[in-house]
């Protein structure tokens, strides 16, 4: 009977050969991140930064993205974007946060209106002001640090130490490295890309999770094994495992990014990036780390895990 | 031959039905069933989301501007000397001049209660807002505004507004399905107070704007009509919109859109009294310290009248409205606006509804081109997982957003996951050289604690989502939670039903999964 199956059944790939390209790959990788958030920064969003943002659809024939800038510019509202917005009709104008307080955002989204209202529907109207902005983006860093300290905090729990502490370097990569991933693509930096980042931790731990859970279960299968050699030999029993589940999550993510609208691209293309580098950053970060200390073999041994209902 | 207490089944059972009855309204309309489809978000349903700060200080320095004027009235009737006295956005201070007066003072005073801190140091009496005075005003008003939002925009009671108040001075209005976004704020945007004051004939707006000088007691005010025109007014509220009965839009003698009004017996009496001993001076209609119009009285006017003044049919309807509806306490300020058009919305159903449709089908492709009959039994999981959310949401009410939708998508994805681990577990006991059923029963077992650790932690992340996201964000975080439990339940008992049963019924040798 035929089976797909994208790694062989006795899978043996050398990890602990690869390992050191992965640390190189990733010091590479957060160094980029790192150099790219601080040298081009963010592209922020209003939700953040403040702003208004406003989508409108050409009530005939397409866009004219040239005449509406010119129309605008003229307007002085500042800094002005405007961009088609998945075809060639729709266009996404950016007005930047306005001097002065929140009436004079309102006023602005007034006129913008009246001057495009002859050739254009409005479909999509929003506006943060400077107050909200600060806000949500306390609310955001907020988010993430105390997510990834519950995780943390249940790695701990569930496994000792040293796992808790490779799960959360593997988190920091993923999470720094998705945020220079925004920063590079120049991708939108807003409210949804917090819940992507959120999800991101979510799926790389749950898939960190799944490779230590074998470990610490080989520890005692294999009592008289190296420590190393029951690292790789976990990887490798659990690496069909990972691949089918990242390639469904991706295909379910792929469908999202080509169907799911303009609005959800971006947000998808995100999460994309993120199961790539949430599993890679499993079998890399999370396992590579724990080659280097000590881990304890009798343990935790018995109370958290059923006993097997069946003896060897 | 594999067990499967039959309280599982039962569990089975009732779940499945129970997610049946309750996605059933989403599919089809039943008439008579009570139950209800999912609560679209603004987002894909259009409409209009504001988050407003009611201007508290506004309210404070109007009511301690009244006060000091109250104050002026009570000294003057008693005929006490006094000088300096002044209210800003913090107090009211005055001094006499002379100390004699100490004790009228104190029982001018004496009336302040409890939400006001009243000292006199060094001959300067200051009266300010207490803090539990400033607290019961600020709820007072925030209450009230909510009132006569609620009235603003639903005055039918028909459209659903979600109005609420958030933290200590904002409103939350969420108003689904409107066209015209402008129009919300329109009716919002003015406080709506309106007033008739005589106007103080001694000297011309021009002349009081030139010289900059104001007989006391008048005040100068711009027009409401964009016509430059000033006007010095009495300060005295003669009658004001509060003693409105009613006011309807209309046209006025020349077809031009006018206001008609009638007001209550108490405004009515006092109106009849104004206008009847001041025939011949204009009356100045005022809204929002701008004057409408000032006509003058040619008669006396009792009950009913009429307000003429620049106007297209849709501002005098909406004015009419805010008429009725009354006068804000306080004037609101827009800090958050996210607005989305109806035709916007239903693309995004409709680009939510294929993305998910493809997934799926990719998803299931997948695992039964990997896992084959078993495959397909996940796939069966999956699909009785989507009808679990669509029940789980409709039945607790929950907002389905765009972004609600992608979590969905994403929790197909993910939902696999437990299938694949449960799978591959089997997988490996087969290669272990277990047979059919005790592989079955191996893999189920060592999974699960597997499956829980990545469940629990994913649904952590969601859980914080919820707490610290707003907006959109939440949606996406609500459907993600609920697909992590739904998707535990059909791996571990669903799935793992179906798979029992197959087994049981075919009994084969061997096992390829």
């Amino acid at each position: 009977m035929f089976r797909l199956k994208l790694i062989p059944d006795n899978s043996s790939f050398p990890f602990l050969n690869l390992f050191k390209f992965g640390f190189v790959f990733s010091a590479i990788l957060i160094a980029l991140s790192v150099g790219s958030f601080l040298y081009q920064g963010l592209n922020l969003g209003i939700d953040f930064k403040g702003g208004i943002l406003i989508e409108a659809k050409s009530k005939q024939g397409s866009a004219d993205v040239q005449r509406l800038r010119a129309e605008l510019g003229e307007m002085s509202f500042g800094e002005v974007s405007i961009q088609l917005f998945g075809a060639e009709d729709e266009v996404l104008i950016r007005i930047q946060k306005q001097e002065g307080d929140e009436q004079a955002q309102v006023q602005v989204i007034k006129e913008v209106n009246a001057l495009i209202s002859d050739g254009y529907t409005v479909r999509r109207t929003e506006f943060v002001g400077p107050t909200i902005g600060a806000e949500l983006t306390q609310k955001g860093i907020l988010a993430v640090v105390s997510a990834l300290a519950a995780i943390m905090i249940y790695i701990w729990f569930r496994f000792e130490w040293q796992y808790s502490i490779a799960a959360i370097l593997a988190l920091s990569h993923d999470v720094i490295s998705t945020i220079g991933f925004f920063s590079l693509t120049s991708f939108e930096f807003n409210l949804a890309t917090i819940a992507a980042i959120l999800t991101i931790a979510g799926y790389s731990i749950n898939d960190t999770v799944v490779v230590f859970d074998r470990i610490r279960e080989n520890f005692r299968r294999y009592k008289s094994w190296e420590q190393n050699d029951i690292i790789n030999k976990s990887l490798n029993e659990t690496l069909s495992r990972t691949v089918m589940t990242s390639v469904t999550t991706a295909l379910a993510l792929i469908a999202i990014m080509v169907f799911g609208g303009p609005v959800l691209r971006d947000f998808a293309a995100a999460m994309l990036w993120g199961v790539l580098i949430g599993t890679y950053s499993s079998i890399f970060i999370a396992a590579g780390v724990l080659t280097y200390v000590a881990l304890n073999r009798s343990g935790d041994d018995t109370a958290d895990i059923p006993k097997p209902e069946f003896e060897e | 031959m594999l067990q499967f207490e039959a309280w599982k089944r039962l569990v089975i059972l009732i779940v499945c039905l129970a997610g049946l009855l309750a996605a059933l309204p989403n599919v089809v309309s039943v008439p008579f069933y009570p139950g209800k489809s999912v609560n679209l978000g603004l987002d894909l349903r259009g409409g209009s989301h504001l988050l407003l700060r009611t201007d508290i200080n506004a309210v404070v320095t109007e009511r301690l501007s009244d006060i000091a004027e109250g104050i002026r009235i009570s000294f003057r009737e008693e005929k006490v000397r006094f000088k300096s006295l002044t209210s800003d956005e913090n107090s009211v201070s005055f001094s006499l001049r002379d100390e004699g007066d100490a004790s009228i003072r104190d029982t001018v005073l004496s009336e302040f209660d409890d939400d006001f801190v009243v000292g006199t140091q060094a001959g300067t009496t200051i009266i300010a807002f207490s803090d539990s005075g400033f607290l019961e005003l600020q709820s007072r008003t925030v209450e009230q505004a909510i009132e006569i939002i609620r009235r603003r925009l639903d005055p039918d009671g028909t459209k659903e507004p979600v109005i609420q108040r958030q933290g200590v001075d904002r409103i939350l209005v969420q108003v689904p399905g409107i066209d015209d976004p402008e129009r919300v704020k329109a009716l919002l945007g003015r406080t709506a107070r309106l007033t008739f004051q005589l106007v103080d004939m001694r000297i011309t707006g021009a002349e009081a704007k030139s010289s900059g000088r104001v007989p006391p007691g008048s005040v100068l005010l711009e027009s409401a009509s964009n016509d430059g025109q000033s006007y010095v007014v009495e300060k005295r509220v003669m009658v004001s919109g509060d003693m409105l009965e009613t006011a309807s839009a209309g046209f006025d003698q020349n077809n031009s859109p006018a206001i008609n009004f009638s007001l209550n017996s108490i405004g009515a009496k006092k109106f009849a009294t104004v206008t009847g001993s001041n025939i011949g001076r204009p009356f100045a209609i005022i809204l929002d310290n701008e004057v409408v119009s000032a006509p003058t009285i040619r008669a006396q006017i009792f009950a009913n009248g009429q307000i003429t003044g620049d106007f297209s049919i849709q501002e005098s309807n909406d004015l009419a409205l805010v008429l009725r509806a009354g006068a804000l306490p306080a004037p609101l300020t827009v800090l958050e606006e996210r607005s989305i058009g109806p035709g916007l919305g239903a693309d995004s159903i409709a680009a939510g509804q294929i993305a998910a449709i493809v997934g799926i089908i990719l998803v299931i492709f997948y695992i039964v081109l990997s896992y084959g009959i078993y495959g397909a039994m996940a796939s069966a999981g999956l699909l009785v997982n989507l009808m679990l959310i669509l029940g789980a949401l409709s039945l607790i009410q929950a907002t389905l957003t765009l972004p609600g939708i992608a979590g969905i998508v994403l929790t197909m994805g993910m939902a696999v996951d437990s299938n694949v681990l449960i799978f591959e577990r089997i997988r490996e006991e087969l290669r272990r050289g277990r047979g059919v059923r005790d592989a079955i029963k191996a893999g189920y077992s060592r999974a699960i604690s597997t499956i829980m650790d990545a469940n629990l932690t994913t649904l952590i992340a969601s859980i914080l989502l919820y707490i610290f996201g707003s907006g959109p964000v939440r949606g996406f975080s609500v459907t993600l939670g609920i697909g992590i439990i739904t998707s535990l339940f059909t791996a571990i008992l669903f799935t793992r039903f179906l798979i029992v049963l197959w087994i049981n019924a075919k009994k084969p040798k061997t096992l390829v999964i």
